[in-house]
């Protein structure tokens, strides 16, 4: 039994939002170069140039990339070998205090009727997995109000099948249009239940841009979700153009035999993520 | 894209009969922010027979809540909200004098409607570029409701403020509609 201590857990959450925060991840600054390339509207090539400048600005200034620097979501995922001294929830908050307060990150958590500020940006959302082994990973996700809005939950009957998840993907996105910061990333959860499906579609969303799902099938329905995405001509934030998706990420989950839980949720091109192994 | 139109604050109407959907513009001088919680304050207030924090008249304000400024700067990251959880409180400011927003997203039909009725647009700034557009806001104060934190009311001087006309003041529209099949 290998034994970690808080403190330790606290200092890592603390930095990995900070960074997260001010530097893009490599998937998806790739995916941008990318999309530069096959873009064909010139106010959509404008806007994918602006982000890769905003990128480089970001990075030379320290300022965060986007001014929602999110509510700090977690997947920790615990080895069962291995033992956190101290209170492991508390000690992601507290790296969530310190990150948010040093790196001059915004502070978007509130009551959710009186909308006070809590001032610190906890609480965190956090998943907890039990894994094999003696470490622990923690992925976080800083994730922004404006894509997180357009994000949607529904149980379809299981007649609908794979027609009725495309039509309401592709509709969810389109219903969107420029309000989440295309181009974005496209978690969609099928099966579980009512609850669990939103999760996997946001767990969907850790995956790396450039990793296809490991079943060849799930693999399939992603490229054809994807293709009908940037076929709805939306482009970057809106303006035209057939990037209007970086990824679509799918996770499934067995789920009853009544039913077919759905979720997608969307991820703007601001898509600060990071994740670290104790 | 054309070469872009510099406008400055605050704007008339001349300036708005000039916008057509997808003009770029480059805006400088005085603008104020403000999101959900500073307009159902700032219009309470109004109602409440108290003078606004700032000169409706011509004036321009960009739905945004920065981060915080670290030392040094005058203010941190800064791109825009998403504006259609403004178009409660949209057609009233414009019907005061208000001239335009700045935001991200679609806006419904109320607001486009004010826009026409009252000689408004609606501008476009880039989305998640918040480090990008910090660069050119040259200074910035609080001007009310202090304890809203980034939701506060700030002025905010600008210098070359990149601008897309997303609705004009004729019921133009910038945003392409989803090709469904
Ligand atoms: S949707 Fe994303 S990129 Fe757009 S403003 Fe929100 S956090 Fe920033």
């Amino acid at each position: 039994m290998r034994t970690i201590n808080a403190g330790a857990i606290t200092d890592v959450v603390a930095k990995i939002c900070l960074e997260a925060n001010i530097k893009a991840p490599d998937d998806v600054l790739q995916a941008f170069k990318k999309s530069q390339e096959t873009e064909t509207s010139p106010a959509g090539l404008e806007i994918l140039n602006q982000l890769l400048e905003n990128v480089k600005l970001a990075g030379e200034t320290g300022l965060p990339l986007c001014q929602d620097t999110g509510l700090a979501v977690f997947f920790v995922e615990l080895g069962t070998d291995c033992r956190v001294e101290g209170d492991l929830y508390q000690a992601i908050n507290d790296g969530v205090r310190q990150g948010y307060e040093k790196g001059y990150l915004r502070k978007s958590v509130c009551h959710p009727l009186t909308r006070k500020n809590t001032g610190d940006n906890t609480p965190a959302i956090i998943h907890l997995d039990l894994v094999p082994g003696d470490k622990i990973r923690i992925k976080f996700m800083a994730k922004g109000g404006g894509s997180e809005n357009m994000s949607r939950a529904t149980m379809l009957t299981p007649a609908q099948g794979w027609e009725g998840i495309k039509k309401f993907v592709v509709n969810r996105v389109a219903e969107a249009g420029p309000n989440p910061c295309p181009p974005t990333i496209v978690g969609v959860g099928i099966g579980g239940t009512f609850d669990h499906a939103p999760i996997l579609a946001k767990k969907a969303l850790f995956r790396p841009l450039d990793q296809k799902h490991s079943d060849p099938e799930i693999a399939a329905m992603e490229d054809e979700l994807f293709a009908a995405i940037n076929d709805l001509g939306i482009g970057p934030m809106g303006m035209g153009g057939n990037t209007t998706s970086l990824g679509v990420k799918i996770e499934m989950a067995p789920c009853h035999i009544a039913s077919l839980p759905l979720a997608v949720n969307i991820q703007c091109h601001s898509a600060r993520h990071k994740e670290v192994v104790i | 894209m054309s070469e872009p139109i510099r406008l400055s604050t605050p704007l008339k109407d001349e300036d708005i009969a000039g916008l057509k959907t997808g003009d770029k513009v480059l805006l400088s001088g005085k603008i104020y922010t403000a999101r959900d919680a500073a307009h159902k304050r700032l219009l309470a207030d109004i109602d409440a027979g108290q003078k606004p924090p700032f000169e409706l008249e011509g004036a321009v304000i960009y739905y945004v809540g920065p981060s915080p400024a670290p030392p040094g700067r005058p203010i941190g990251s800064a791109g825009p909200t998403t504006s259609y959880r403004m178009d409660t409180y949209a057609p009233r400011l414009h019907s005061m004098g208000v001239k335009a927003s700045i935001g991200k997203g679609k806006r419904g039909d109320t607001v486009k409607d004010a826009l026409q009725e009252f000689k408004g647009v609606y501008f476009g700034a880039t989305g998640g570029a918040g480090a990008l557009l910090s660069q050119r806001i040259t200074s910035a104060r609080i001007l009310a409701y202090e304890d809203l934190g980034p939701e506060a009311i700030r002025e905010l001087e600008v210098k070359d403020f990149p601008l897309l006309v997303v609705n004009d003041s004729f019921g133009g529209e910038l945003y392409v509609k989803p090709r469904i099949k």
